[in-house]
């Protein structure tokens, strides 16, 4: 797509004016969108950004006609090529859906019914909007699956959703939303939950069949870079109100609004690197597996040293998760020792003192998850220093004002329940409960993957601030290119349960990289609308040269 | 993020903040808001608690009180009449409620106690202690429950507390299935590592991070367990090996006027007075299934 080419497009193709649609929650109407306007042409693609709760995947289903059970459209017209998808009647907009007007949801995985082979889904919208024959729709298929560079397009389909990878099944519902020839798509978020460097390859193929059959999409992402390689122009909404709308070339090169400057500058954190040879933690040689089958973690070795950041880099199953759970003694290993200030830890976590448990502590990738929904912050914050400390009465409630103090919560906070606070604000009472025990090392698993950009950025630095005020040591676990250099002094990169390269983050993001680091450091998208264009014609010419 | 306006402070960040309903709040809202069959359950319920608590101040004449007057006619004196000892109906159905229902939720309350504290420890543990659990519970649950009873009766003997005992430990079996499976779903969640990580007991993580989210669908099998306890003493009643005369029992009530039923053709009230006490049965296990319905619709997330 780019931007390049659109000066013939100027058919309108979708309206929407003046759009309010509420949400019922407690007895109440609340606004989710406030008069919201778009304007999509023929063949255009609109990114449109936010944080979450902005409102973006309801905008973007509002311009099918359709809202989530609980909400409400409540205003506003929304005109599809013509037909007035308020004034229409559930038949009419039905009989639109599917056929005219798509939608690709975020999780092909839940989607998908695991019962049925993927080409009769594929076609599936086709044959019952009476489109095309089942032959016909089925050679179709098999060429929207080519088209989708899926390999093996012509036997694919006949495999169970189980049988195929993420990224696979994510374009395999890409060609369904295609398979009848839809004149608008809308993408939501359809490359959230993949791996980067499968996210890639599945921007380039949405992107190339987008063009090739000139549809008009919709992509809903909160992911900037992602945003800036798909769409002709952008739309950032907050609150339920159009922020910024503008092309994609100037919307990055000269942002109006305060807030999309400040959503443009989220992967700003620098960090010095700190130098420290005392080691505080030594993962020496050690194998683990699940239940004595294929070894997760095969000889891996690991220093870290004391007041530094080591991110654990690798996509998924590359074994980072694990090491963790080697580290806390969830997993205990099969070969090899954990020490922590030179002392061996006891393999399983049953064998370990108070005192060792107390020294690491563990925050996880997901808050709701990781606290209890039926506890209040004293109850998480508390439990710990009670514990450990052996904190009451009046000490007890001090120490919790002057934990939330420090990331940055008030006492107000102290009667809340995990429903109601929003997801950075969960991650940051996690944080409070892993310094409560006073560690000297905190393992981070992927801790800003679940919040948005301005949060994640919002997260790190507090971490970071931590760190410089208390000393502390963090193993971050994540998969994230930018997190890392945001915050990391050394960096461990993983790829099938092995260490590939270990050393300072100077050395290791600076050439010349081994050849799995530099795939991994490519594949993160830049802010930069011809950055996947390089990339992939950079690519195509490797492996050419490679013919 | 350098200007006044839009500068992020986490505690001032706009979350979906509901304002907290007290319990007083929750209750009445709750209520509002019930279909008229879990307020017809509720009112039954309450209703059948208030005779069973208030049982000596509303029965006109004793429980075991005999008069020389063996079945006598429904009249002013014995409004539904008397059984074949001369005891008054109406004051043996009201002392039947207390002795029925105190023995039903004596029973149901210790099958949770065993069912739940096993079913939770065969959850956290997941290892031979929970395939023994289980599999010593599948052999418990593959012999028919009555005739298990009926046999455990017979050796142990009909006291209350025997039948308290016996039917609890049998339909724990039950409790300690549904548990279990809700209790794994919650033992998977990260909160609970982290309480594993802590270094907390068993005792804490059961009863502090498992329990209370579990609480809202055992609340609901609570009642639905209930009336199969009751059921079940009932039955045995009427088979002669539940509660032991001289004291009310609505099963054995059932059986000791089942004989009336065939002068039905000369007096109408007759037979109906072996219906009274099943009656009596059939409403409170309707108006438990009644509110047990509710309560599932509102803590499972099936709605409309």
């Amino acid at each position: 797509m780019g931007t390049q080419n659109k000066g013939e497009k100027s058919d309108v193709l979708l309206e929407m004016r003046g759009i309010v649609i509420d949400g019922y929650s407690d007895d109440k109407w609340h606004p989710i969108i406030k008069g919201a306007n778009l304007i999509l042409k023929r063949g255009e693609v609109m990114g449109i950004i936010g944080e979450s709760g902005a409102g973006k995947s309801t905008l973007g289903l509002a311009s099918m006609g359709f809202s989530r059970p609980g909400c409400k459209i409540h205003g506003g017209t929304i005109n599809f090529d013509g037909i007035d998808l308020i004034a229409a009647t559930e038949a009419r907009r039905r009989q639109l859906r599917g056929s005219r007007i798509a939608y690709v949801a975020q999780s092909a995985a839940a989607s998908f019914n695991p019962a049925h082979r993927l080409i009769d889904q594929t076609i599936e919208t086709c044959i019952n909007h009476g489109i095309s024959s089942k032959e016909e729709a089925r050679s179709n298929a098999k060429k929207l699956f080519a088209d989708l560079q899926l390999t093996q397009p012509n036997t694919i389909g006949d495999r169970y959703p189980h049988q195929v990878s993420g990224g696979q099944l994510q374009r395999i519902m890409t060609a369904m939303a295609m398979a009848s020839r839809p004149d608008l798509i809308i993408f939501d978020e359809p490359t959230t939950a993949l791996d980067v460097t499968t996210q890639v390859e599945v921007l380039a193929s949405i992107r190339l069949i987008v063009e090739k059959y000139n549809t008009a999409a919709i992509y809903i992402t909160h992911d900037l870079a992602v945003v800036a390689q798909m769409a002709d122009v952008i739309k950032v909404l907050r609150y339920g109100e159009t922020v910024e709308n503008a092309d994609t070339r100037t919307m990055l090169s000269d942002p109006k609004k305060e807030y999309t400057k400040s959503l443009w500058s989220v992967r700003s954190i620098e960090k010095e690197e700190i130098v420290s040879q005392d080691i505080i933690l030594k993962i020496d040689s050690v194998d683990a597996s699940y239940g004595g089958g294929i070894k997760v973690l095969d000889n891996v070795s690991i220093d870290i040293q004391r007041g530094q950041t080591i991110a654990i880099v690798g996509e998924s199953g590359s074994g980072k998760s694990t090491i963790a759970r080697v580290i806390t003694g969830l997993l205990p290993q099969s070969r090899g020792n954990v020490l922590f200030n030179g002392k061996p830890l006891p393999p399983m976590l049953k064998d370990r003192s108070v005192e060792e448990l107390k020294k690491i502590q563990m925050i996880y990738q997901s808050p709701d998850t990781a606290m209890n929904p039926r506890h209040t912050v004293r109850d998480v914050i508390g439990r710990p220093l009670e514990f450990y400390l052996g904190l009451k009465g009046k000490i007890l409630d001090d120490r919790l004002v002057e934990l939330l103090n420090l990331i940055e919560l008030d006492e107000s906070f102290i009667d809340r329940l995990p429903t109601e606070m929003s997801g950075g604000q969960k991650q940051r009472i996690c944080i409070a409960r892993a310094l409560a025990a006073e560690p000297e090392a905190i393992i981070c698993d992927e801790v800003t993957s679940s919040l948005d950009q301005i949060v994640q950025k919002d997260i790190l630095s507090l971490l970071l601030n931590l760190q410089k005020k208390i000393g502390i040591s963090y193993i971050f676990i994540t998969h994230d290119i930018a997190t890392v250099k945001a915050i990391s002094d050394q960096i461990v990169v993983m790829f099938q349960g092995k260490v590939i390269e270990q050393g300072m983050k100077s050395e290791i993001l600076s050439p010349p990289f081994k050849d799995y680091t530099n795939l991994l450091l490519s594949s993160v998208p830049e802010v930069n609308p011809d950055w996947l264009t390089g990339l992939l014609k950079q690519r195509r010419g490797k492996s050419n040269l490679n013919v | 993020m350098s200007s006044t306006d839009q500068s992020y402070s986490a505690a001032k960040e706009v979350s979906q903040i509901k304002s907290r309903r007290t319990l007083s709040e929750n209750i009445w809202h709750g209520l509002k808001t019930a279909p008229p069959t879990a307020i017809f359950g509720l009112i039954v319920i309450i209703l059948y608690l208030t005779i069973a608590i208030f049982a000596s101040f509303l029965a006109p004449y004793g429980e075991a009180e005999i008069f020389d007057m063996a079945y006598a006619p429904w009249g002013d004196e014995f409004l539904f009449g008397t059984d074949q000892l001369g005891r008054d109906i109406l004051s043996r159905l009201i002392y039947g409620a207390r002795n029925t229902i105190g023995i039903a939720v004596t029973t149901t309350f210790l099958s949770f106690l065993i069912g739940c504290s096993l079913g939770i420890t065969a959850a956290i543990s997941q290892n031979w202690l929970d395939h023994l659990l289980s599999r010593s519970i599948d052999v418990l649950m593959a012999i028919p429950s009555l005739i298990f009873a009926l046999m455990l009766l017979s050796i142990f003997g009909s006291k209350a507390i025997n039948i308290i005992f016996i039917i609890a430990v049998l339909d724990s079996t039950r409790v300690f299935r549904i548990t279990r499976a809700i209790a794994l779903n919650v033992v998977v969640m990260d909160y609970v590592e982290v309480a594993k990580l802590r270094g907390e007991g068993l005792g804490w993580i059961m009863r502090k991070e498992i329990l209370p989210n579990i609480m809202s669908p055992l609340v609901a099998e609570f009642g639905l367990r209930f009336c199969f306890v009751f059921l079940t003493i009932a039955a045995l009643s009427f088979l002669g090996v539940g509660i032991q005369p001289p004291t009310a029992d609505w099963g054995s009530m059932v059986r000791e006027t089942a004989g009336l039923i065939q002068f039905a053709k000369y007096d109408i009230t007759a037979a109906l007075t072996p219906m009274l006490p099943a009656a009596a049965i059939a409403l409170i296990t309707v108006s438990v299934n009644f509110v047990v319905d509710w309560f599932l619709h509102k803590s499972s997330s099936l709605k409309d």
